[in-house]
């Protein structure tokens, strides 16, 4: 940066020059083609600010102050509606255009840095490239330019921006009573969050409700499917056992069929008229169906159990490749020292088996706490309640989240929520993530 | 001595085996369930007795033929073309920013992956609303080609199992190609690539899989927009309260039709799943 400043000052007119007109520099030192990209980039620009952005920006701090009108038609005695402002188009391309703006600067201070950069070499009289030579360096020197410009392209557009933007409904009160175009919404500041934490009693209480039962529910669901999973993995792999990969593959079939299908139809089965209860009562075991998907307590069990069936196939194949990987040396150096079949079990595979799958772990735990599809194709959440707002006795936040997105329109209080998971959900990975040093140790076997 | 170590074994062997066949009979419990049902004469999804009276594969039959309410035929066309162009574009994208984040130096390298593990952390469902909106603005909602677009934009944040694997070709097999001057264009397509099949199928199943699986986001881009559906968000529709006395056995019919070649799929995976999940933690 430091050289930058200083090429840039010793720069003659035509790298100054390239402040104003993008791509001056470059033409000077003949790499037309090259400075009538930047050229071309810097009008494109003021042509989509001035000409589409700015319309949007400049109400980027009231979200638009015209609501829509029903006007009195003297002419055709009816009321028609006068179009006023759209909120959230103003705040989608408020966004856009404040992100398109950040990568025209960075496009500008690229301009100058190459036009500094071609007056120092054209004044030490080096070698300039040309433009072929500069398209085969982004083959080569600057390859990973290439690869990455149309990933982090479609990243930006499909995951960067619509974070950005709802993130910032958060602080918004978009909701279904302020839908746009109908009704404006506006900035309310943290009132989502004082809602949620100390202002609105129900919100509160269903807050700290479901955020208890998630943590609750993703351990159970984590540890289960751990311990289980490795016993299984362990019969599978015993040496007595014939036929592995058939055993395999039948606990595989079930969690291979689409979760929306196979859950859909447990969640059927648990009805009160649905095949698990009739079941029952043929075998003379209840007289009256069980409410498996009403009743809190039973429903939060069934939901646990069920999830068991889905994951511990997942857990099996896991501990199935790590059973397979464990160095063989340790056992037989463990032999010689005397160690019978349980004390090598204890002392080597259990510990490399805990080792090794740490990650995958806190993967699947971050993994269960955002658990959709079991909880909202089984119980959707419910049973539902009226000490919850919106929400039911087995609602993760995420389903939460879909709800009031979905069903109640609520989208500044569902921004809300989906900021807090991310909070838990980085805190969780984080902390696991720094601890692990896998990162650390990434060149190790290159 | 050795008499009773053998008697010990086969009593271990056959206690395991059968302990094996009752949690196999019931985790294929339901699977049954679904391949009885989808056969079951009777319609309606509640039936007060658990075998079937009578069987029939027209189920199968209206599921192909009956188009009125609900087009099949034209949502498995759908889905399969979703899926075949997003698992190009997925697969691609993936693997170049794999290969760019396992192999090349620059300076916002460390920069850009932790911001990508970071989005990441952002629970899916909270942007879909803003990208139907976006897409509406660009004109876009309500076709296939912004299912395309969502199922494969963030193909950047899922490069961790196939960065892993690269990390575990030799780096001296680039500096040999280097060596012999070898761009590093040519070393991606030429030596990374070929030598990284289990990776490249891997990341293609998982990619193809994804659009016959997800409903949500077609829920929310597709709307009502019957045509346009896939088979996940059509059969979906099957079973909501008004359909799902009338088309509970057809639902089934379909579920089967395509978990079939899911399950095919899947079992082909499940020793590159193996060596995924592992893979970041022994291979470091």
């Amino acid at each position: 940066m430091k050289r930058f400043w200083k090429d840039f000052a010793e720069g003659d007119l035509w790298v100054k020059g390239s402040c104003l007109v993008m791509g001056l520099g470059c033409l000077k030192r003949r790499q037309i083609v090259k400075g009538l990209c930047y050229l071309a980039a810097e009008i494109l620009f003021f042509l989509f600010f001035f000409g589409f952005g700015w319309k949007y920006l400049s109400h980027f701090l009231t979200l638009g102050e015209n609501a829509q009108l029903r006007v009195w038609n003297e002419d055709m005695q009816i009321y028609q509606r006068v179009p006023g402002d759209n909120s959230m188009l103003i705040l989608l391309f408020s966004v856009l255009t404040i992100a398109v703006t950040v990568l025209f600067v960075c496009l500008w201070v690229m301009n100058l840095k190459s036009a500094a950069r071609l007056c120092q070499l054209e004044k030490a009289q080096k070698h300039i490239p040309s433009f072929r030579e500069d398209g085969r360096s982004l083959l080569n020197e600057r390859f990973h330019v290439t690869l990455l410009a149309a990933p982090l392209t479609t990243l930006l557009l499909f995951t960067v921006l619509p974070i950005i933007f709802m993130i910032l409904i958060a602080f918004t009160n978009f909701d279904a009573n302020h839908q746009p175009p109908g009704n404006l919404f506006t900035w309310t500041g943290l009132q989502n969050v004082t809602d949620i934490f100390l202002g609105n009693a129900t919100k509160t209480r269903t807050f700290t409700g479901i955020l208890g039962w998630t943590i609750v529910w993703a351990i159970f669901a984590t540890f289960t499917n751990y311990i289980f999973g490795m016993i299984l993995a362990i019969i599978i792999n015993h040496k007595l056992v014939k036929a592995k990969k058939m055993w395999r593959t039948w606990f595989m079939i079930p969690i291979a069929i689409p979760q929306f299908v196979s859950l859909l139809l447990v969640s059927r089965a648990l009805e009160p008229t649905g095949a698990v209860n009739v079941a029952l009562m043929e075998l003379g075991w209840i007289k009256t169906p069980l409410p498996f998907l009403t009743d809190v307590t039973l429903s939060r069990v069934v939901v646990i159990l069920v999830n068991m069936w889905i994951g511990i196939p997942y857990t099996m194949m896991t501990f199935s490749g790590v059973l397979m990987n464990v160095p063989e040396e340790l056992y037989e150096s463990a032999s010689i020292d005397g160690a019978g079949p349980v004390r090598r079990f204890i002392s080597i595979t259990l510990p490399y088996m805990i080792f090794v799958t740490a990650p995958a772990t806190i993967t699947t735990f971050v993994g269960n706490i955002n658990n959709f599809n079991v909880i909202y194709l089984l119980t959707a959440g419910g049973p539902a309640s009226l000490d919850y707002y919106q929400a039911g006795k087995t609602d993760l936040l995420v389903t939460w989240l879909y709800k009031l997105t979905v069903d109640q329109h609520d989208y500044a209080l569902a921004s809300t929520i989906g900021i807090f998971i991310f909070m838990i959900v980085s805190i969780c990975s984080l902390t696991v993530y720094n601890r692990t040093g896998a990162v650390k140790k990434e060149d190790m076997f290159q | 001595m050795k008499h009773s170590v053998n008697k010990r074994k086969l009593r271990a062997s056959i206690g395991l085996h059968t302990l094996l066949t009752v949690l196999s009979i019931l985790w294929m419990l339901p699977v049954f369930w679904l391949l009885i049902s989808s056969f079951r004469k009777e319609p309606g999804a509640y039936t007060p007795y658990l075998w079937p009276k009578a069987f029939t594969l027209d189920n199968y039959v209206r599921l192909f033929t009956d188009t009125r309410l609900f087009n099949f035929p034209r949502w498995f066309m759908n889905t399969l073309f979703v899926a075949v162009c997003s698992c190009l574009i997925t697969t691609i994208l993936t693997l170049m920013v794999a290969y760019v984040y396992s192999r090349l130096r620059f300076k916002s390298r460390r920069a850009i992956m932790n911001i990508s593990l970071i989005l990441g952390m952002f629970p899916g469902f909270m942007s879909m609303i803003a990208i139907y909106h976006f897409m509406k603005a660009i004109g876009l909602d309500q076709t296939l080609l912004a299912l395309i677009l969502v199922y494969s934009g963030g193909a950047a944040l899922n490069y961790y199992i196939a960065k892993g694997f690269f990390d575990t070709i030799p780096k001296s097999l680039d500096e040999a190609a280097t060596l012999d001057g070898a761009s590093r264009h040519t070393i991606f397509w030429k030596i990374i690539l070929p030598n990284s099949k289990p990776i490249v199928v891997n990341t293609a199943i998982n990619a193809f899989i994804a659009p016959w699986v997800d409903f949500i986001f077609v829920s929310v881009i597709m709307k009502d927009n019957y045509n346009n559906y896939t088979v996940a968000k059509g059969l979906y529709t099957m079973v909501d309260k008004a359909n799902i006395y009338q088309y509970y056995t057809v639902f089934c019919a379909g579920s089967v039709v395509v978990a079939i070649p899911i399950v095919l799929l899947f079992i082909r995976l499940q020793k590159y799943y193996v060596a995924g999940v592992t893979g970041g933690a022994t291979k470091g």
